[in-house]
């Protein structure tokens, strides 16, 4: 119970609910974490399951559904819904809105005569529409009339002018050809080109929806034969009547005289079945407009809240999962809503965004980035836990708001507003339940991931440290390693490194390697898309039919050759309708031939040929639903011309009166009007298709530039709402502005007592230096005592000091294993997870041959250092591939005495421990002697150690400290087993800096005088053999040394008179020792040599702070408050500033820009190329100096008991840790950044120990 | 019906820049040409001084918030058109520029001046704006409010109040999810008083008329839309004036 700590003797009730809720959350993080897979099976059954009903809802999209029924025992349905027909669709109710009564009309002149213009195809077809016209209103039933019957139209569309004269716009909705010509013979006749009648009323340019020339002639334009260059030289037009009521006996009436006038002999179409077309809501391109721009919006918001999950092992996995989560929920909502009846009535895509906008990602996102500031080095299982409750208080809270805001909704008693709040608060609850399971399981297997990375990126680096236990949590319990024969060390690692990978983790990698989930979708997506365009019934079902129908030539039709029907049986077959019925139909018996010997030419005769042919008139199934082959927008803008709407109505279509007319030659020569005989006959076949295609060309541009116009304008938008800036800071936590005070609670920010320091109590005064080289720690105390700290688990290691008497040999071993046992406990990962496979060959090749040695007994060989694995800080630079080069036991050419030494004495064990050395692994000392190594014995009174006089200077390098006292004394302590390796006592002023590079340790005097001293390591003969070839690194062999080595300081070298007055800076890397004193000078030596290269003029007042790096910059601040950066090159000035008042108290350079702090407690940032200031962060009085740089971007300041990271590119304050419980605190003066992202700040007397998870991104 | 009460739409969203303004035609001209002054020393002094950064930073969010003004204008527009209007395709682009040409530029200079007028009003209070300070949240909430237009254009109503009730609590609701600020509050409230007081003088003057007037001469949902999008345009003002604010900081 992170939030439990110390309780309130009397709880609110709002307070004890918070409690239960946040344990609550813990335990189901704890559980989720704990079950990742069955949680997640457990998730995705139930959004199935929970999906289910919706298989029964149709498909999206805008196409118009059938249904069809008898005619026979048709009644008109009743309004209320039955129940016991379950195959009826719940939109059949009530009577439709018209019943359109088609009167299918083919005509053909015959015998065709050699002297009849292309003109007579059609003229006198078309011409008897008007007799038939007359026929059908004048046809009296039982004193029904089609006037008693019909659909009465009043008024056309204002703003359908044009129309005004072709459509009818008072009476019977009647519509044929006939309407071209007003429905009068004598206009007709009198026309002298039908044609340009015809297309006359065609709209320009782009058709999508039904034309005029579709409406009138009820056939596809394609279809009907009025064209001059029609092979078939048949008609077809449909004359169709739109009826308000139905009258069965009127129409059978109707049908049975229209028959007995024109009796189609080979006509036997289905009359038996009534369609019933349902049309869903139509949107427009005026109402898509702001469909797409809340989609639009929807995206942005969608971008905008993913792009905040951050620090996450996969951004778009979890973004993925994110949205999965919301559009899931959906999907449950509305299939719950179905499964209880609640069917949904409102437009899916219209009220979809509003949706996901209402429940929203917030959630989602708020675990995400609680979860992820958890400390690192927590397990997994814990991380979720820990996120889960901290953020438990805010999920519920916004949840019960989000609810109360929607019953309220509820209450308007709208029903559409109704229904959308039932849809959110089931999509809520719904989302509430996927958030829990299978968010946070995702969560924990993405966070999982992630440490998984890290180690593998971590380890190359590190794979040199000691690292024997595999256990985090175990670090005393665990036995001392056995002790490993060496020969077994490199081989056994990679195998076992990859077998670590869990199952699960190997799916999901297997998952994300091959892209299952994208390539689902999108498979899923092209099977819909090809669902959408067969079914629809415009769609590619139809021309499908059309297509088979038409290639099959008319002219061998006779003998049975119409097409198979691929599927023009109804959508929705009815309750009679079944397939047999259908099937009946298709071998639908021809016209009988009468002329076989014109088949030929009915193909390719063109019409001048002058042969007779007698053009065939055949009646198909396609015949017998000829309006699906209308667009399916023509019923509804016949009606729309009307202000009818058939939007979620629908209406019934009869069987089609079929009706064939014979014309003789003769009266189409009668009906001739004289202009016709005009018209040349088509010079090619061809141009009756090119308009279409052209048609479709456009409308295929068209759409290419809408694309590439929705793309820039995406674009554009892209660019206006976030600037390149933007982008790459987190915006969530609190944003710092300059001057304000570090410490505070600004704003969201995650719950800072996440990153947990790590205390290190002991010294009993304040501390006054520190020192680390990565793994180990020492620091120093006011008291004079030092204590070596491990790093990575905060375990002191050895105090100097000891106090009380030495310890016996047993008991001092034990406690060296027990530190040893800290360091390796607190690096598990390079167990598992590390690439080296030799460890232990790395340290032999940089020359540290004796890190494989073991630790003599301490009983006999006690102040000797151990043979402790160096930690040297070159080992970062050295890149590693190059020991892998080294077969694995090439190092040891331990001499076979040796080796038969070892076998005799010590059972050898396989395991990595066998690389780092500990006390029990060390080879008996009989086993030396017997080896004839030659001990120098170690001299026991030679030193000393001082405990008189303070310590002014620490260094620390491998496991050496230097320590320079205020007496003039250097000593090397040996930093594991707390005892003095030498001393040297040459100089009697005080040491007031120390730097120790190598093998080489300048120490600078109080008076000025600068002391080169060389680390001397008097190896044993036997040894020396197993370091790598000599002269291979380019850079100064590093002091190694082992327990056995001797070691010496020798002064190679003092500058008397270095500076005029006492020496307070010195630096040393890049083989360059710099100095700065208190004469405003900074000089610059050379290691190798001690010879001064540069003398630095440029302060003006003694120089405080310098920095110098491998790099070779140099930046020097004085207490003028001034910067100089220098080149170290040519010792010229780069750039001088001034940017404090007073003195420069620390300098730290990063590859673009220099960062100082003052004792004005200002911390200024620089850039380093022009020298001028981006900007500063006020700190705390007295704190001033503490900063230091982690990784490129990220700053860490120390503050009132508190230390905070900052965002160095933009100084953004990205989280504040508080060190102690109490804020009150001292201030941190003090800051030192290991390799490891620790932090180390001495906290008063005490050293807080920092982990930093962001870093461990940040850091590659 | 919904034709007028699409053109009432036009309508009150073109008064709302004359709620910052004064209605009257050489009055506004004037005025435009006072503001064009401006604008052309404000660009004059766009170089140089550190204060010419702050101005360009001010005009561009101006010129942000206008566009989001036009767009806006332009989509709610659209979104209060019936379904039966649009017959042919050649229309769209008709029906889309349906409204009179000085609807789209008044709708976003009235954006752009109250959104610039939150974050100024913020400053001058003194309560910085911080709740839920992302583009996402701004994002969720123009959402929102294209929602309460979307219900006010497309729902049945049983009757006027309830219609009116419904959109009040949206809108109340709007901006206590996204800006629980008594600023803005205020300034929402302002916005919508005044450019209810303005249609009301522009029905008044015959200029137009609604339909069903039922708070004197015009809608009473108009002020609740007025209020939601009085809250947005500030949020999506206060959002750029932050994000101003960080960039000025970095430099």
């Amino acid at each position: 119970m992170p939030r439990g700590l110390t309780p309130p003797p009397r709880m609110t009730v709002r307070e004890r609910l918070r409690e239960k809720i946040s344990a609550a959350f813990y335990r189901h993080g704890l559980l989720c974490a704990s079950y990742p897979v069955p949680i997640i099976l457990f998730t995705s059954a139930s959004i199935l399951a929970c999906c289910y009903p919706l298989l029964r809802l149709p498909l999206p999209g805008t196409g118009p559904v059938e249904f069809t029924t008898r005619v026979r025992d048709y009644t008109v349905p009743s309004h209320e819904p039955q129940g016991d027909l379950g195959e009826r669709p719940d939109w059949y109710r009530g009577p439709p809105v018209a019943y359109i009564q088609p009167v299918l009309v083919k005509a053909a002149v015959s015998p065709w005569d050699s002297t009849l213009v292309p003109v007579d195809v059609f003229r006198s077809p078309l011409g008897r529409v008007f007799s038939l016209l007359e026929e059908i209103r004048n046809h009296v039933h039982d004193d029904g009339s089609l006037e008693a019957l019909c659909l009465q139209v009043t008024d056309l569309l204002p703003g359908l002018r044009r129309m005004q004269r072709v459509l009818p716009e008072h009476g019977c909705l009647l519509v044929s050809p006939g309407n071209y010509w007003q429905n009068q013979r004598e206009l007709f006749d009198s026309d002298p080109d039908l044609l340009k009648t015809v297309h006359q009323h065609e709209p320009k340019g782009l058709h999508t929806s039904a034309t005029l020339r579709d409406l009138l002639f009820g056939v596809p334009v394609k279809h009907t034969g009025v064209s001059l260059y029609s092979r078939k030289r048949v008609v077809t037009y449909t004359i169709t009547m739109v009826l308000g009521s139905y009258d069965a006996r009127f129409l059978s009436s109707l049908r049975a005289r229209l028959r007995q006038l024109h009796p189609s002999v080979n006509c036997s179409l289905r009359e038996d079945h009534m369609v019933h077309v349902h049309f869903k809501e139509e949107i427009g391109m005026a109402e898509l407009i702001p469909l797409v721009t809340t989609y639009i919006i929807l995206f942005a918001y969608i971008y905008f809240s993913t792009r905040k999950i951050d620090m996450v092992k996969s951004k778009w996995g979890l973004a993925l999962a994110a949205v999965v989560t919301v559009l899931s929920s959906l999907l449950m909502s509305v299939g719950l809503c179905t499964l209880f009846g609640l069917t949904p009535t409102l437009n899916g895509g219209e009220i979809f965004p509003y949706l996901v906008v209402v429940i929203g990602l917030e959630n989602v996102l708020v675990l995400t980035k609680s979860v992820v500031s958890t400390p690192v080095d927590l397990e997994v299982k814990l991380r979720i836990a820990q996120g889960l409750s901290n953020e438990s208080w805010s999920i519920m809270k916004n949840m019960a708001t989000e609810l109360c805001i929607i019953l309220i909704g509820y209450f308007t008693l709208v029903p559409a507003i109704q229904e959308f709040c039932l849809f959110a608060v089931v999509g809520l609850v719904s989302d509430f339940f996927l958030q829990m399971f299978f968010f946070t399981t995702v969560l924990s297997i993405d966070i999982r991931r992630m440490e998984l990375a890290d180690l593998n990126r971590r380890l190359p680096a590190e794979a040199g440290m000691p690292l024997p236990k595999p256990g985090p949590l175990r670090p005393r319990e665990a036995p001392p390693p056995p002790r490993p024969s060496p020969h077994t060390i490199t081989l056994q690692t990679p195998a076992f490194r990859n077998l670590r990978l869990p199952k699960r983790l190997r799916v999901v990698y297997f998952l994300a390697r091959t892209r299952l989930a994208q390539r689902f979708i999108m498979v899923g997506t092209v099977i819909w898309i090809g669902i959408l365009a067969y079914t629809d019934p415009a769609g590619l079902r139809t021309y499908l039919a059309a297509q088979v129908s038409e290639q099959s030539p008319l002219g061998e039709g006779g003998a049975g050759g119409l097409p198979p029907h691929l599927g023009v049986a109804p959508v929705f077959p009815g309750p009679g309708g079944d397939p047999a019925d259908t099937l009946s139909v298709l071998p639908a018996p021809a016209e009988p031939t009468p002329l076989p010997e014109n088949q030929s030419q009915g193909h390719h005769g063109a019409p001048g040929e002058g042969v007779p042919l007698v053009p065939q008139i055949s009646w198909g199934a396609e015949d017998e639903e000829g309006w699906r082959r209308l667009s399916f927008r023509h019923w509804p803008s016949l009606f729309s011309y009307y202000n009818i709407t058939l939007a979620k109505r629908y209406i019934s279509i009869l069987p089609v009166i079929p009706i064939t007319l014979h014309l003789s030659p003769r009266e189409a020569i009668e009906t001739r009007h004289p202009q016709d005989t005009r018209h040349p006959p088509p010079p090619s076949l061809k141009t009756n298709d090119l308009p279409a295609d052209l048609t479709l060309y456009k409308v295929a541009a068209l759409g290419l530039a809408a694309g590439v116009l929705l793309v820039l304008l995406l674009f554009c938008l892209y660019r206006v709402l976030c600037s390149r800036n933007y982008g790459q800071n987190g915006v969530a936590h609190g944003r710092r502005r300059r001057g304000d005070l570090p410490c505070d609670d600004y704003g969201y920010s995650p719950p800072i007592s996440e990153i947990s320091p790590l205390l290190l109590c002991g010294h009993s005064m304040d501390i006054e230096c520190l020192a680390s080289d990565g793994m180990l720690l020492a620091s120093c105390c006011l008291a004079g005592q030092i204590r070596v700290w491990d790093t990575q688990t905060g375990d002191c290691l050895t105090v100097i000091p000891k106090h009380g008497l030495r310890r016996s040999s047993s008991s001092g071993c034990w406690e060296q294993r027990d530190g040893w046992d800290a360091v390796g406990v607190a690096e598990p990962e390079n167990l598992g997870g590390g690439t080296e496979p030799g460890g232990g060959v790395f340290d032999e090749d940089k020359g540290y041959p004796l890190r494989r040695r073991t630790t003599p007994r301490p009983a006999l060989f006690e102040n000797q250092p151990d043979l402790t694995p160096l930690i040297d800080t070159n080992f970062d630079s050295q890149p590693p591939s190059h020991l892998l080069l080294t077969p694995p036991r090439n190092g040891f050419d331990f001499g076979g005495l040796v080796e038969k030494a070892y076998l005799e004495h010590e059972p050898p064990s396989p395991g990595l421990t066998a690389s780092y050395p500990s006390p029990l692994s060390g080879p008996p000392p009989q086993r030396r002697r017997s080896l004839g190594y030659i001990q120098p014995p170690a001299p026991q009174g030679q030193e000393t150690p001082d405990w008189e006089s303070a310590v002014w200077a620490m260094e620390l390098r491998g496991n050496l400290i230097a320590a320079g006292r205020s007496n003039g004394k250097l000593e090397l302590w040996d930093a594991v087993e707390g005892s003095l390796r030498c001393s040297n006592e040459d100089g009697v002023s005080g040491i007031t800096a120390l730097a120790f590079l190598n093998n080489r340790i300048v120490a600078a005097r109080l008076d000025g005088s600068l002391d080169f001293f060389t680390v001397d390591i008097n190896k044993p003969l036997g040894l020396l053999q197993y370091r790598g070839p000599p002269g291979r690194s380019n850079m100064p062999p590093s002091p190694c040394y082992s327990s056995e080595d001797v070691i010496s300081c020798q002064l190679t070298r003092s500058v008397q008179c270095a500076h005029q007055k006492p020496i307070t800076v010195l630096r040393a890397a890049a083989g360059r020792v710099v100095t700065g004193s208190q004469d405003h000078t900074v000089r610059v030596y050379r290691l190798e040599d001690s010879c001064c290269l540069f003398t630095l003029q440029g302060h003006s007042g003694g120089i405080t702070a310098i920095y110098i790096d491998q790099t070779m910059v140099l930046a020097s601040g004085g207490q003028d408050g001034a910067i100089c950066l220098w080149d170290v090159l040519t010792g010229s000035r780069v750039s001088h500033v001034y940017g404090h008042r007073g003195d420069v108290t620390s300098l730290v350079c990063t590859t673009s820009c220099v960062i100082s702090s003052g004792l004005d407690d200002l911390i200024c940032i620089w850039d380093r190329s022009t020298g001028i200031k981006l900007y500063s962060i006020q700190q705390e009085v007295g704190c001033g100096a503490s900063l230091g740089v982690i990784s490129e971007s990220l700053l860490v300041t120390g503050g009132q008991g508190c230390v905070s990271f900052w965002d160095l590119n933009f100084g953004d304050l990205l989280q504040t840790v508080y060190l102690g419980q109490s804020s009150d605190g001292q201030g941190v003066r003090q800051l030192v950044v290991l390799n490891n992202a620790a932090i180390v700040c001495d906290f008063g007397s005490e050293l807080s120990l920092v982990y930093v998870p962001a870093v461990l991104e940040k850091l590659d | 019906m919904p034709r007028l009460e699409e053109h009432c739409w036009s309508r009150s969203c073109a008064s709302r820049v004359e709620s910052k303004t004064f209605s009257g035609g050489n009055w506004v001209a004037s005025r435009a040409e006072e503001m064009m002054s401006i604008v052309t020393t404000v660009l004059s002094n766009a170089y140089g001084s550190l204060h010419s950064v702050r101005a360009a930073h001010l005009i561009r969010r101006g010129l942000v918030l206008f566009t989001v003004g036009v767009v806006l204008a332009l989509v709610l527009n659209l979104l209060q058109l019936q379904r039966n209007v649009t017959l042919f395709p050649e229309e769209v682009m008709a029906t889309l520029f349906s409204s009179a040409w000085w609807i789209p530029p008044c709708c976003g200079t009235a954006a752009a001046v109250v959104g610039l007028l939150y974050p100024c009003i913020d400053s001058h209070l003194g309560e910085p704006h911080k709740f839920k300070r992302e583009w996402a949240s701004v994002m969720r909430c123009i959402a929102v409010f294209v929602g309460i237009n979307h219900a006010s254009a497309k729902l049945h109503f049983a009757n006027n109040a309830q219609l009116s009730l419904t959109l009040a609590a949206l809108s109340l609701g709007l901006w206590w999810m996204f800006d629980r600020s008594r600023s803005g509050f205020g300034l929402g409230i302002g916005t919508a008083f005044l450019a209810t007081v303005i249609t009301q003088l522009l029905v008044y003057n015959g200029v137009y008329q609604y339909t069903y007037p039922d708070f004197l001469y015009v809608r009473s949902w108009l002020p609740c839309i007025f209020f939601s999008g009085g809250v947005t345009v500030g949020n999506i003002g206060r959002q750029l004036a932050m994000g101003g604010v960080e960039k000025l900081h970095n430099d």
